[in-house]
């Protein structure tokens, strides 16, 4: 998508929502699907025209951790460090990838193609440890099936190119 | 008629549920085979996933573990019936025994319906309580089973449902809010996950039922965002639930009427504390408000609001149903009716499990879950997440009761249960919970944003070999002020787990502090490799893997590990093929 439709598309959600008090939060997720991060600008814009003040924007979208300011890689790797994956191992699933990638909680590796956040629960303690790459859980985790899957999606990326 | 049911929950699916239905799918249009495959959410047998039920003349073959590459034995036995061809996959007796321990209320439905189909929830007795109670009761005689059926909320802090619907309705004012609070925010648990994804209709008529209790003219679900599944599925739900005339104007034609919405949560912890909540569904910064006003005096828009958790409301039908006596039949003096937990950690089946109130901690781990996963000893429970505590071995016997649980130090909490084996350090996990509540914790208090940023400070220390005399004194002192003088739940609960692992594991602290020594051989900091020269055959692999070079030998003879060298990364004991790498 170009930036023109990418800002016809905000356009249209931002006249959706205008009249509705309390709708910050639902226009700021729909801002990041459509740009897969919030932009300074997009925050602006979002202030500008829903006549709230730039500072309170900013505040709520950096409250909650779901929003992000910056752009993720093509492979977007969410580690659970729940309690569940905790007593798991997932501290040692957590250094593999970073020693692997070198990249630690938040970064994005140089090339752009792999991001790691580390997230509280996925839902899905019973198969701890848990990742989820672009969205499809990979469980029951070891370094050994992290190495694996990190160096396929590598693969599958250089396949593709 | 051949009936198919595919669990499809979030853990079905990661399981690789999707792919099984997709190939049985083809399989059954290749083969030209008369069945009705449909899905069905978790039914909590997660250890077993991916679960294909096979429903012929109404007895069920329940075949777990199912890969794509079973799918062409499957075919066989449903053209066959011949069921030896699919007898390794038909569940063992002792994993049925998984769910025949249980009492299902609030699972009634999961992994029975198919949860995208209104009509298989109405087969089910679907929205008949929601008939019974809008056309055959008052509201002030739904409030009145409720009582009686002695409900507690089951979001964690177990307060009565039917005083705040009765407070909720007793407010002055015709705008009123009724607010599902589907944050599940607990790092470990996945009870209202399951209800949604497999019974959404349950969680909707239950809504709608306390809607007309207290008067209300809007229902909102706050879901967290992480489960899209569960959104998708209560999506679906509620569009045909108003298309059947359960949502909306004039309800079973009577002059209830009652919309309903979802808003999603955007990833914080403290939204789940009802007053964040609500500061949160009003498009703020989710930070807790002072309370008094109460949210049944005070909510949402600052009108009278009731919020309940999504068990809590999943037991409402069933309890209009049956009534409050029968509600009440089930539990202790003190809890009434059942509860569901996640259980999870070291433990053999983990899963979903609903017992009876009154049921003790032994009953879960030991005789439903099979106890320890490995050869390990047992440690203790975690209840209740980071506002919760671990609860140790000695107090297995321990009942399933709101009091007694928390005489303990820990509480019932929202129902996440990790089990914790002799590998756990439980240091380590004191510091793992303040990791999360100092990160989750919203800022607007001192005593929790500077208090667990302290706390978490000493129990690092301590981790990392650094403790020091009188440290386990300074938590217990700091933690009894913040629980003292924290504005919300969150920044007063959240020293429990640290006060629960003093109380019942001081002796690890101790170890810790003054021994350097990590009992469980968790701490990195403490832990030493060495390697066994009995095991060593010299094939040099470790020496090579590692990667500050701390290993040396010769070939063929015992390798040493240096540990003024070694950063303690632990990969020569996952590379050695011989054992000999000892940790200690
Ligand atoms: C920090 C914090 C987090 C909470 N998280 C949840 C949650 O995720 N789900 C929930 O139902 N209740 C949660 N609660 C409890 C709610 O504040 C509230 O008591 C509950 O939703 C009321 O519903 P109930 O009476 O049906 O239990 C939390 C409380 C605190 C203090
Ligand atoms: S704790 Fe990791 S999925 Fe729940």
């Amino acid at each position: 998508m170009d930036d023109n439709s990418k800002l016809r598309e905000l356009r249209a959600v931002l006249d959706t929502y205008r009249g509705i008090p309390g709708s910050l939060i639902t226009v700021l997720q729909k801002a990041q699907g459509i740009y897969g991060y919030l932009p300074q600008d997009v925050l602006g814009l979002v202030a500008a025209e829903l006549d709230i003040p730039p500072a309170r924007v900013f505040g709520v979208a950096t409250f909650y951790t779901q929003f992000r300011f910056r752009p993720v890689g093509k492979y977007f790797i969410e580690l659970c460090k729940g309690t569940a994956c905790h007593v798991n191992g997932a501290d040692t699933i957590a250094r593999t990838i970073t020693e692997t990638l070198g990249i630690a909680d938040g970064e994005t590796t140089a090339d752009g193609l792999f991001s790691l956040k580390c997230v509280a629960c996925l839902g899905c303690c019973s198969l701890s440890p848990v990742m989820m790459v672009n969205g499809e859980t990979y469980g029951s985790l070891t370094p050994a099936k992290v190495r694996d899957i990190l160096s396929q999606k590598r693969k599958e990326a250089q396949d593709n190119a | 008629m051949l009936e198919i049911k595919v669990g499809q929950g979030s853990c079905g699916i990661s399981a690789g549920a999707g792919k099984v239905y997709d190939a049985l799918q083809s399989a059954l249009a290749e083969q030209k085979i008369d069945a009705n495959l449909s899905v069905t959410g978790c039914i909590g047998m997660c250890f077993l996933e991916p679960i294909v039920d096979v429903y012929a003349d109404g007895s069920l073959t329940r075949l777990v573990r199912v890969t794509p590459k079973d799918v062409p034995a499957i075919a066989d036995f449903l053209r066959t019936g011949d069921a030896s061809a699919v007898a390794s996959l038909v569940i063992a007796d002792e994993d049925s025994a998984f769910l025949s321990k249980q009492t299902r209320i609030a699972l009634r439905n999961c992994g029975v319906i198919d949860p995208e189909s209104l009509a298989d929830a109405a087969a089910h007795g679907g929205y008949a309580a929601l008939r019974k109670a809008v056309t055959e009761m008052t509201p002030e005689q739904v409030i009145d089973v409720i009582k009686v059926s002695g409900l507690a909320g089951r979001g964690g802090a177990g307060f009565p449902t039917w005083f705040k619907w009765n407070a909720a309705r007793q407010s002055a004012g015709s705008e009123k809010y009724l607010i599902c609070n589907a944050d599940e925010g607990d790092p470990g648990a996945f009870m209202d996950r399951a209800v949604i994804e497999g019974d959404p209709h349950a969680l909707i008529e239950g809504m709608l039922i306390g809607a007309y209790a207290i008067g209300a003219k809007e229902a909102i679900v706050y879901v967290r965002a992480e489960y899209p599944l569960a959104i998708r599925r209560l999506e679906k739900a509620i569009a045909d639930a108003k298309a059947a005339g359960y949502i909306g104007d004039n309800i079973f034609g009577t002059d209830f009427s009652c919309e309903f919405r979802i808003k999603a949560g955007a990833g914080a912890f403290v939204c789940g504390e009802e007053t964040a909540l609500i500061e949160s569904l009003e498009g703020q910064r989710g930070m807790p408000r002072l309370k008094p006003p109460f949210p049944a005096q005070s909510g949402y828009w600052h009108k009278p609001s009731n919020i309940n958790n999504v068990e809590t409301f999943a037991n409402v039908a069933w309890i209009i149903n049956n009534g409050g006596e029968a509600f009440a039949a089930m539990g202790t003096d003190d809890s009434k009716g059942t509860k569901v937990f996640a259980l999870t950690g070291k433990i053999k089946r983990g899963g979903l499990v609903e017992i009876p109130m009154g049921k003790t901690l032994r009953d879960v781990v030991f005789d439903i879950g099979g106890g320890m996963r490995a050869d390990k000893a047992f440690k203790g429970v975690q209840l209740g997440g980071p506002s919760g505590g671990c609860v140790p071995r000695e107090l297995i016997d321990t009942v399933i009761d709101y009091k007694k649980l928390s005489a303990t130090g820990a509480i019932m909490g929202s129902g996440g249960m990790v089990i914790m084996d002799e590998s756990t350090c439980m240091v380590r996990m004191a510091k793992f919970f303040l990791e999360f509540t100092t990160k989750e914790s919203c800022g607007k208090c001192v005593a929790c944003r500077i208090g667990t940023k302290r706390l978490l400070e000493i129990l690092t220390r301590i981790c990392d070999g650094e403790g020091r005399e009188g440290d386990i004194e300074l938590l217990e002192d700091l933690c009894a002020r913040i629980k003292e003088n924290a504005l919300c739940g969150l920044g007063q609960t959240a020293p429990n787990p640290v006060l629960t692992t003093i109380r019942y594991f001081r002796d690890e602290y101790e170890a810790h502090i003054r021994d350097k020594r990590c009992p469980a051989g968790e701490c990195t900091a403490l832990v030493r490799y060495a390697i066994d020269p009995d095991k060593c055959r010299g094939c040099s692999l470790c020496s090579r893997k590692c990667p500050v070079g701390a290993i040396s030998g010769e070939i063929g003879k015992p390798f040493v590990i240096d540990s003024a060298l070694c950063i303690r990364c632990g990969q020569c004991a996952e590379v050695c093929k011989f054992g000999a790498v000892r940790k200690g």
